[in-house]
């Protein structure tokens, strides 16, 4: 069986005001069906640029990016996809954004409803139906964001940097509740990140990508048991993970074509 | 809180309306040709309640016909325009062939004043209604293109993505996100729109027909009833203030999502 995602070759250049740049460079990768796999990288690296190609954003300039073996062609709600910044339409309501897949599809609203009515208990959205995005916390905001892709039951689950803009409390909330969710239905995902502590918590493989132009430098399986919660944070074996993670990180920090790269700290 | 800003509105046209009684009274201004408030206000009165019988002026009880005349040719001109100039604004927004053949177009045909197209517009549609709705269509018209296209040009990239992974179409992503998200602009361009339509039908009834408050306006200072004109410009004034707030109520009803974002 063909893996659910993989990338063969794949590069991307951008021209930007007569400059050419080039975003990622000969990509390999392959994620296997259910796997929870993250990508992660320093900024600029070329990371959203990846996760656009699969959801069908961005073409690639050379190679293949495949899913179900199939080119990815165009957007697709199989590859539902949860920005960092929510992108929830601001003139509809909490319960209008969640409905919006469903209905712009014309499924008869006697099918959508109870998955909504579920996603609401589970999203923790219950009372914030006629709330609009503007009333929203930034967490509420991405469970309204994950909530209108979940609707859809997409065969992946494209996620990037989904809580790097929360505050570290409702980050810790928000991905044991990812936790949760993936936990019980096990689908495809494709997950992208910078915190090493958040890949190791949520994923099945981490792979690290280099500074720009990136490729995929190393990848690592992630052996700790299942199901999880915060509290594998503090395991021994988190804590190896951990410290290898750093230092593949750390090698790029004295690479000059790292220009966002974390320091050391 | 409310008493005391009302006050603050009021205190500059009531110290207006002091100084402008006091230039007539003092003859700061040429005695008979600017007429004082209480003049105004007599001579607008009878032009909204008198009777022939009770009057011998000639506007005696026409103000109301009249405002009719002006406001029906407003609206006919304003949803002309509208119709025409929001779905055009959002195709040359969304669509860069359209924008390449027509936007040119409009740019060049946009400084020429609504003024200078009165003797086109009479000699095409002669003196009547369809000159003074041609007039105003084409001056609303240009706020409400130009509005449209720069509200659809700026719609968010992530939105436009989330709603094709969602499964919209190009119809779904036009009319549920492109259009929606170009509205504040929209109105922006409807409420320049009214009040460039105000302008162009005063233009069109002082020339192109015979009926309307540009009409009277124009009548009476041709003999020399200097009082209806000032009543007059106070109507169309006030006919524009009314209007506007029509919209703006509209918009506020329409975008209510954005009022709570100014909020939050
Ligand atoms: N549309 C674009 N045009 C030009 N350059 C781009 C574009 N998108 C991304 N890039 C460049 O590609 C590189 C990788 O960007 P991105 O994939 O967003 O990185 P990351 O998500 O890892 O922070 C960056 O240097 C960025 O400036
Ligand atoms: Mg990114």
């Amino acid at each position: 069986m063909a893996p659910a995602v993989e990338l063969r070759g794949v590069a991307k250049e951008f021209a930007a005001r007569g400059r050419h740049v080039v975003a990622v460079e000969s990509i390999d990768l392959a994620v296997a069906h259910n796997e929870f796999a993250a990508i992660l990288g320093p900024s600029g690296c070329g990371k959203s640029t990846l996760l656009n190609m699969v959801a069908g954003f961005e073409r690639p300039t050379r190679g293949q990016v495949l899913v179900e073996g199939e080119p990815v062609q165009a957007p697709h709600p199989g590859r539902a996809v949860v920005f960092q910044e929510a992108a929830l339409f601001p003139w509809y309501t909490v319960l209008d954004n969640i409905a919006f897949g469903p209905r712009t599809r014309g499924t008869p609203a006697a099918q959508y409803r109870p998955r909504i009515d579920t996603l609401l208990d589970v999203m923790g959205l219950r009372g914030f139906e006629r709330h609009y995005p503007a009333e929203l916390s930034g967490g509420m905001k991405q469970r309204v964001g994950l909530a209108r892709v979940l609707i859809m039951e997409p065969a992946v689950l494209l996620m990037d940097e989904p809580f790097g803009s929360l505050d570290a409390q409702t980050r810790s909330v928000m991905q044991e509740l990812l936790l949760t969710v993936w936990e019980r239905r096990q689908q495809t995902v494709l997950f992208i990140t910078h915190d090493i502590e958040e890949a190791l918590l949520l994923a099945d493989t981490v792979s690290v990508m280099t500074a720009r132009p990136g490729r995929i430098k190393t990848r690592i399986a992630v052996d700790l048991p299942r199901p999880r919660s915060l509290e594998v944070t503090t395991s021994p074996r988190f804590n190896d993970l951990k410290r290898r993670l750093l230092a593949l990180v750390r090698e790029d920090t004295f690479n000059p074509g790292a220009d966002h790269a974390p320091r050391a700290r | 809180m409310t008493v005391r800003r009302l006050a603050w509105a009021l205190a500059l046209p009531i110290a207006l309306f002091v100084l402008w009684d006091l230039a007539v009274r003092q003859r700061w201004v040429v005695e008979g040709i600017i007429p004082a408030p209480a003049q105004v206000a007599a001579a607008w009165y009878t032009w909204i309640f008198g009777t022939a019988t009770t009057s011998l002026s000639p506007y005696s009880g026409t103000w109301l016909a009249n405002v009719a005349h002006s406001t029906r040719r407003v609206i006919e001109g304003f949803l002309l325009a509208a119709a025409l100039g929001i779905p055009l604004g959002v195709f040359i927004g969304w669509n860069r062939a359209v924008a390449r053949a027509v936007d040119p177009s409009i740019q060049m045909l946009r400084p020429i004043p609504i003024t200078a197209w009165l003797p086109f517009a009479i000699a095409v549609f002669g003196i009547y209604d369809a000159s003074a709705r041609f007039l105003i269509g084409l001056g609303a018209f240009y706020p409400i293109v130009v509005n449209t296209t720069h509200g659809v040009r700026d719609t968010n990239l992530l939105l436009l993505r989330a709603a094709r992974m969602l499964g919209a179409g190009p119809a779904a992503v036009l009319f549920k996100v492109v259009f929606r998200s170009a509205l504040p602009s929209i109105f922006t361009g409807l409420r320049l729109g009214i009040g460039v339509a105000w302008t162009a039908v005063i233009v069109a009834e002082m020339i192109a027909v015979k009926s309307g408050l540009g009409y009277v306006l124009w009548d009476a200072y041709y003999v020399g009833r200097m009082d209806i004109c000032v009543a007059t410009m106070f109507s169309v004034g006030l006919l524009g203030f009314l209007s506007d707030q029509v919209i703006l109520r509209a918009s506020r009803v329409a975008l209510r999502w954005r009022a709570l974002e100014a909020h939050g």
